[in-house]
């Protein structure tokens, strides 16, 4: 059976890495590259690159990262950020990226996931998803958690998944930052409710945590950013965690 | 010289620095001439199966598939194109493997299979030659090549599949050795090296 997946995330501003550059032994603190060389020798499964650029410019500074990142990388990794059509989406894969990440974008434009899943195949097409709690449900936000639109959580999951999307990323607003634990109830009801893989965002603040969201909730992946970021949980020392917890990890 | 097949996969790229890393000399080419001369050709695939199969036919390059006599290397969707037939989009394959491809049925798992899956190695092969059988693949699809008997490997996920084939010079690895780390860069160094 398949591995659950551990994936460091990394936020990129103008081709720079801008969260988690604490890190000891690092020649160039910021450089994309040489952070994701280290998860990848760590033992990640897989990264993420969220471009956060806001220059006009950006496109040509990120696909150029892209390329970079490819080189040298033998993991796969997926490209998110203000991706708008099915022609940005193919210029991202070219350059290597296995994935990329849609979120404000199919919100606007629903089509959009069916277009590009079509065109490049599911499995390079996640669909990113925001949410915050609203009494007993999940508003869906968008614009980097900005915005809230009308829009239910898990319909909306439901809707992408049918539309062709190959994953949802899943990610608690609120939950963001807390420490406080994955939304278990939540995860394994939308586990049951749709049939592509979900990787869930937000919340993770110790190993027992990422244990619960694989064990209890049967989640196939963990996303996580500051956790890593800054030392405070070797991606290595997690995988033996949850080895010797009975999970089905690749180290 | 390795011959990349240029018909617009999504992994070319990714195939070719994999190749470079190993430090081989590689060109990306759908040009008959060079893909005759080339001493192995790999031919790469990620995307939909009917577009990739419509783009063989464009090129011209279904004919020269199945005629080739030196070692090719199907990757993912490359593999699956060996198949008499391809039910994604329902179209022909090469013909190579008399077979037909099947789908992951999402009632009993998750479709795309997305992720590291352990691959068995069945068959003594060249590919997996240092490769423990057991160890650790990237694999992204939902279509499969079921077992059959040129299967060299197999992975389970929902059934057992072929994760890898060999029939004569066609070699095919349903996972992507370009995405599967230092196995992977051993496998495709023994597909140079040793096939």
């Amino acid at each position: 059976m398949l591995a659950k997946r551990i994936i460091p995330c990394l936020d990129v501003k103008d081709g720079r890495v801008v969260k988690g550059i604490n890190f000891i032994n690092l020649k160039d603190a910021g450089s994309a590259i040489e952070l994701a060389e280290r998860y990848s020798d760590e033992g990640a499964d897989e990264l993420v690159f969220l471009d956060i650029t806001a220059t006009q410019e950006k496109r040509n500074i990120l696909i150029d990262l892209v390329k970079q990142v490819a080189k040298v990388i033998r993991i796969p990794f997926t490209v998110g950020g203000g991706i708008k059509s099915s022609d940005e989406i193919d210029e991202i894969l070219k350059a290597g990226a296995d994935k990329v990440s849609l979120n404000s974008s199919i919100v606007k434009t629903p089509g959009l996931i069916d277009e590009a899943s079509k065109r490049f195949g599911s499995q390079a097409i996640v669909a990113a998803i925001d949410v915050k709690k609203s009494g007993d449900n999940y508003k869906v936000y968008v614009e980097g958690g900005r915005k809230e639109t009308s829009l239910d959580g898990l319909s909306w999951c439901i809707e992408v998944c049918e539309r062709g999307a190959g994953e949802i990323l899943l990610t608690w607003m609120d939950k963001d930052g807390t420490r406080s634990g994955y939304d278990l109830e939540f995860l394994k009801k939308l586990g049951e409710e749709v049939t592509i893989p979900i990787i869930a965002s937000g919340g993770a603040g110790n190993m027992m945590h990422f244990y619960e969201a694989f064990h209890k909730a049967e989640t196939d992946a963990c996303l996580a950013a500051g956790l890593f970021h800054y030392g405070e949980m070797k991606i290595g020392d997690l995988k033996s965690f949850l080895i010797n917890k009975g999970i089905e990890i690749r180290l | 010289m390795i011959a990349i097949i240029d018909y617009g996969a999504g992994n070319t790229a990714s195939v070719a620095n994999a190749i470079e890393e190993i430090g081989e000399k590689f060109e990306i080419t759908n040009r008959e001439g060079k893909i005759c001369k080339a001493d192995k050709i790999i031919f790469p695939g990620v995307g939909e199966a009917s577009s990739a199969v419509r783009k063989l036919h464009m090129l011209n390059l279904i004919n020269l598939l199945r005629i080739l006599n030196r070692p090719l290397l199907g990757i993912c969707l490359g593999m699956q194109i060996f198949c008499n037939r391809l039910i994604e989009g329902n179209v022909s394959g090469l013909g190579i493997i008399d077979i037909d491809t099947e789908k992951f049925k999402s009632a009993n798992v998750k479709v795309p299979q997305m992720g590291w899956n352990r691959v068995q190695v069945e068959r003594e092969n060249p590919l997996f030659s240092g490769i423990e059988s057991g160890e650790y693949f990237y694999f992204a699809n939902s279509f499969y090549v079921p077992l059959n008997k040129y299967t060299i490997a197999t992975s389970e996920y929902d059934v057992n599949f072929s994760s890898a084939v060999n029939k004569n010079n066609f070699f095919g690895v349903q996972f992507h050795p370009e995405k599967s780390g230092k196995n992977g860069i051993l496998l495709l160094r023994n597909f140079i090296e040793r096939c």
